[in-house]
């Protein structure tokens, strides 16, 4: 697993407090994962300071699973 | 009473009667306080007489750059921004039928978008702090209406709408939102009504008489304190009871 995957993936098990297992390719924010709208705004703000990139609003909304956020974050730093 | 020691407050119209006092308040219960408004004098006046943990951040509302730039200027003056009051408001009033679009529109910039921008501005610090206070102060018209002022009134009003749902949003984040509603308050503002308004407005007012400046700060202080973590989403009507809401 790539660098830019292991650290979204700790953002994320710290974050949404589930089990590293559970956050799979495809796993879901809202839907797998227990997330709120809130906590998923509150991912890609912890998301831009880990990479220090900028997540434009209409970006933010296509990261819906933790592939999507790895993929964007790959591209994006 | 409140302690604020340590907490970092953002007022907008700072150079006013109302703005002033909600500074000196905040400041008086430890709060470092970034004092904006768009004239620079009368807010370095307050700055020099409160002295040490007071910042001034001029920014006219009316111009939406300023208005973006305005929450990180605060931020990085003070290096937070923990409770925000949106107290900056203006009036441009004209019977309904004869009001511009102009002046409706340059209200609502003013008074509500900006309000807008700037809550949006500051949520985010907020949101990592899991603490914050919004204040935003509202007026008795935007819940009884006044005639002369529909883009006052509105402004007002959706600014009670927007607070509320905000509230909503942040709850589970420790950070409430609400709303300080004054009635008839000696200020610049109401120096520009007649005698013949001003009786015909006290005549409506159980306590007889208007309210004071500091009687307002009063009501964002309590707001603004960790005691009143519990209230968000409400409307605090400072009114000496002219509507009972």
């Amino acid at each position: 697993m790539s660098d830019v995957a292991d650290r979204v993936k700790k953002i994320v098990v710290e974050h949404l407090g589930v089990e590293e297992d559970k956050v799979a390719e495809n796993a879901s924010f809202i839907d797998d994962l227990g997330a709120d709208s809130l906590d998923t705004v509150e991912l890609v703000m912890a998301f831009e300071e880990e990479f220090g990139i900028e997540i434009p609003d209409d970006a933010a909304e296509t990261i819906q699973t933790f592939g999507d956020a790895v993929k964007f974050i790959s591209e994006a730093s | 009473m409140f302690d604020l020691t340590g907490k970092n407050a953002l007022i907008t119209g700072a150079s006013g009667g109302i703005g002033g006092d909600i500074a000196r308040a905040l400041h008086d219960a430890g709060a470092t306080v970034g004092l904006s408004g768009t004239r620079v004098e009368p807010l370095q006046a307050l700055a020099d007489e409160l002295g040490e943990r007071a910042h001034v951040l001029p920014c006219n509302l009316g111009d939406a750059e300023a208005v973006a730039a305005l929450p990180k200027q605060a931020a990085d003056a003070m290096g937070s921004v923990d409770i925000l009051v949106n107290n900056a408001g203006i009036t441009r009033d004209n019977l309904f039928m004869r009001m511009s679009d102009d002046e409706w529109q340059s209200v609502i910039d003013v008074n509500l978008t900006a309000t807008a921008k700037l809550c949006k501005g500051v949520l985010r610090g907020m949101m990592k702090a899991r603490w914050g206070r919004i204040i935003n102060i509202s007026s008795v018209v935007g819940a009884t209406g006044n005639p002369g002022q529909a883009n006052y009134a509105a402004s007002k009003a959706g600014m009670v709408g927007m607070t509320k749902s905000l509230a909503y949003e942040v709850a589970s984040r420790g950070i409430t939102a609400n709303a300080v509603a004054p009635g008839f308050i000696t200020t610049a503002m109401t120096d520009k009504l007649t005698d013949d308004q001003k009786s015909g407005i006290l005549g409506q007012v159980p306590a007889g008489r208007m309210g004071e400046p500091a009687e307002i700060a009063a009501a964002v202080l309590y707001l603004a304190s960790p005691e009143a973590g519990y209230v968000t989403g409400t409307t605090l009507h400072v009114n000496g009871g002219m509507a009972m809401l």
